[in-house]
């Protein structure tokens, strides 16, 4: 494995891995243009029938679309703030000789230790007894799920960007600190365009997640601002599973976090530069 | 150096964000630990027991099993991801037709939601439908039924896991390889180090806090896992995999037994904090030592 190999040999491993990753997304697309009675006839690798009702009956729906809009809007503010709060969280870590700084860090993390179910019954008395201003209250709100997604995107935006941020050389900071840039001017000028690399990486991930999340979401929203990955689990039950209509909005569900992913893909490619400006 | 009060203010939206909303509802849980409360039993009130729940959780066989199971479940899977990952990652690192593409085809599961994924796996091998028993069945004589065969259910879970997971470890592990300077290793080439011993004395330790992250992160989700089995195998066949997020899941929510399933999630985050800092020492601990007596 180790030693040379030749290109071909390479690209032909490639190829096999590619194909095992491939397929269970094939498959599911498959299963979203096939009508409900030819799930039970012998199974074909090949796409033979183009049955598009199942996606016309999902994107006919209203209500499904909303779902679509707020775990966008969700996700957009969840990533963006969470990898803003990160950077400045890592830098201040990473530069600052604070007092305990490594047990802070150390907590960040215990937040996205404790399994999702255990919080649900605390979330949901919060949301809908404590957090109350009047008629407003948390739950069901895309502001509730925004700040509720920090609990696990913002300690893994934290332990993300900490190698990244101790990894830009302090002695750039203390030449640009020297030449009397301040301290906003070397968060700006030094440290953002050196971190960049790791914050597309850690806004793409963090997006994807909050984008992914289900369990909260499920618990914490009825409307409002209810998710698409809970619109999916609607038609999932064990009794009948419409297999089609779910895998369709499975399918749907993958384009926009497939674009976004496609965008920011980029960015890590111009990132893989970053190893030449290290010492 | 400059005022701390700065740095303090950087931090401050991060510990006020995770205070309310990771501190609070833990404190809630601990309190609800310590109480007989169930919402639609005999008796709706919540009632002082003082450790009855932790008492009976010592001897829940049923709780036991599914730490037992998780445990299990998290270190296969963690360990195949971490290997994988790995080699994966050291393959990218070399200049190949198509590497770009080929990159991106293998970030693609990252991307899907674990519902999703928990659907697909299913949707491949529920034993009627499923692509994956029907030909095993037919070209290995195999009967895949992950609704009886619990050793097959599990297999699979953490087969899932891997393919789920494995680009996400790629993808950091890549990314600290990148990160690396190319100094060390052009030193090593002339002074005629072979490649395992690259990797042993240079590669490894310098990408230690790397890896180390990452077993963190994947250690703690595995452990956590829940959407993916639940629509896989619902824990089942029996309680082969009822993963210990499924059993919390099951006595919270259809037993609305909210006092024991507080104290079984007080005593899981117990347990996980535990293992993770037990590593954290044993890993990071001696090399902080070594860099302070260097």
């Amino acid at each position: 494995m180790m030693r040379q190999s030749s290109p071909l040999l390479h690209v032909l491993l490639w190829v096999l891995l590619s194909l095992a990753t491939l397929f269970p997304i094939y498959w599911l697309f498959v299963i979203s243009v096939k009508p409900a009675v030819d799930l039970f006839t012998t199974p074909s690798l090949i796409l033979d029938t183009f049955y598009w009702k199942n996606y016309v009956n999902v994107v006919g729906n209203a209500t499904l679309r909303g779902y679509m809009y707020n775990s966008l809007i969700i996700s957009t503010s969840n990533a963006a703030l969470v990898t803003m709060l990160a950077f400045l969280s890592c830098y201040a870590l990473s530069r600052y000789d604070l007092a305990g700084k490594e047990n802070i860090f150390f907590w960040t993390i215990t937040n996205r230790m404790a399994p999702a179910a255990v919080f649900l019954l605390p979330f949901f008395l919060l949301f809908t007894q404590v957090f109350v201003i009047g008629e407003w209250r948390l739950y069901d709100s895309k502001v509730g799920m925004v700040l509720l997604y920090c609990t696990f995107n913002l300690p893994f935006a934290i332990w993300t960007l900490r190698p990244t941020m101790d990894g830009i050389p302090r002695e750039l900071d203390e030449a640009a600190t020297v030449d009397g840039a301040t301290t906003w001017q070397v968060i700006h000028e030094v440290v953002l365009p050196l971190a960049r690399p790791g914050l597309a990486v850690t806004f793409i991930l963090t997006w994807v997640f909050a984008w992914n999340e289900f369990l909260l979401a499920a618990t914490l929203t009825s409307f409002n601002a209810r998710t698409i990955t809970t619109g999916l689990s609607e038609y999932v039950t064990t009794t009948g599973t419409e297999w089609g209509t779910m895998a369709s909005i499975a399918v749907i569900t993958l384009i926009p976090a497939l674009i976004i992913f496609s965008m920011v893909q980029r960015h890590i490619v111009a990132g893989l530069t970053f190893g030449a400006v290290k010492e | 150096m400059r005022s701390n009060t700065v740095g303090w203010l950087m931090l401050a939206p991060t510990i006020a964000i995770l205070g309310i909303f990771g501190i609070l509802p833990f404190i809630y849980v601990l309190y609800v630990a310590f109480h007989q409360w169930n919402p639609f039993g005999a008796n709706p009130d919540m009632v002082y027991n003082g450790a009855n729940n932790f008492r009976r959780l010592v001897f829940d066989g049923e709780f036991l099993f599914s730490i037992g199971v998780t445990i299990k479940f998290a270190f296969f899977a963690v360990l195949s991801e971490i290997a994988l990952g790995y080699l994966l990652a050291q393959l990218f690192m070399r200049e190949f037709p198509g590497r770009g593409l080929f990159r991106t085809i293998h970030t693609l599961p990252l991307i899907v939601a674990p519902i999703v994924v928990g659907s697909v796996w299913r949707l491949m091998t529920t034993p009627s439908i499923g692509i994956i028993p029907y030909f095993l069945k037919s070209w290995f004589g195999y009967d895949l039924n992950i609704g009886r065969d619990a050793g097959a259910a599990f297999t699979l879970t953490v087969l899932m896991d891997i393919w789920h997971w494995t680009p996400l470890v790629t993808l950091t592990l890549l990314a600290a390889l990148l990160s690396l300077p190319k100094e060390p290793f052009e030193q090593a080439q002339i002074d005629g180090a072979n490649r395992w011993q690259i990797f042993w004395h240079i590669t490894l330790p310098m990408i230690r806090p790397a890896i180390l992250a990452t077993v963190f992160i994947r250690l703690m989700d595995a452990l956590r896992t829940v959407d993916e089995v639940w629509m896989l195998t619902s824990g089942g066949p029996g309680a082969a995999t009822r993963y210990v997020g499924l059993h919390i899941w099951k006595i919270v929510f259809p037993k609305t037994d909210y006092g024991y399933g507080a104290a079984i999630s007080v005593i899981v985050l117990y347990l996980t904090l535990v293992m993770c800092w037990l590593l954290y020492v044993a890993l990071v601990a001696p090399r902080q030592k070594k860099q302070e007596a260097e």
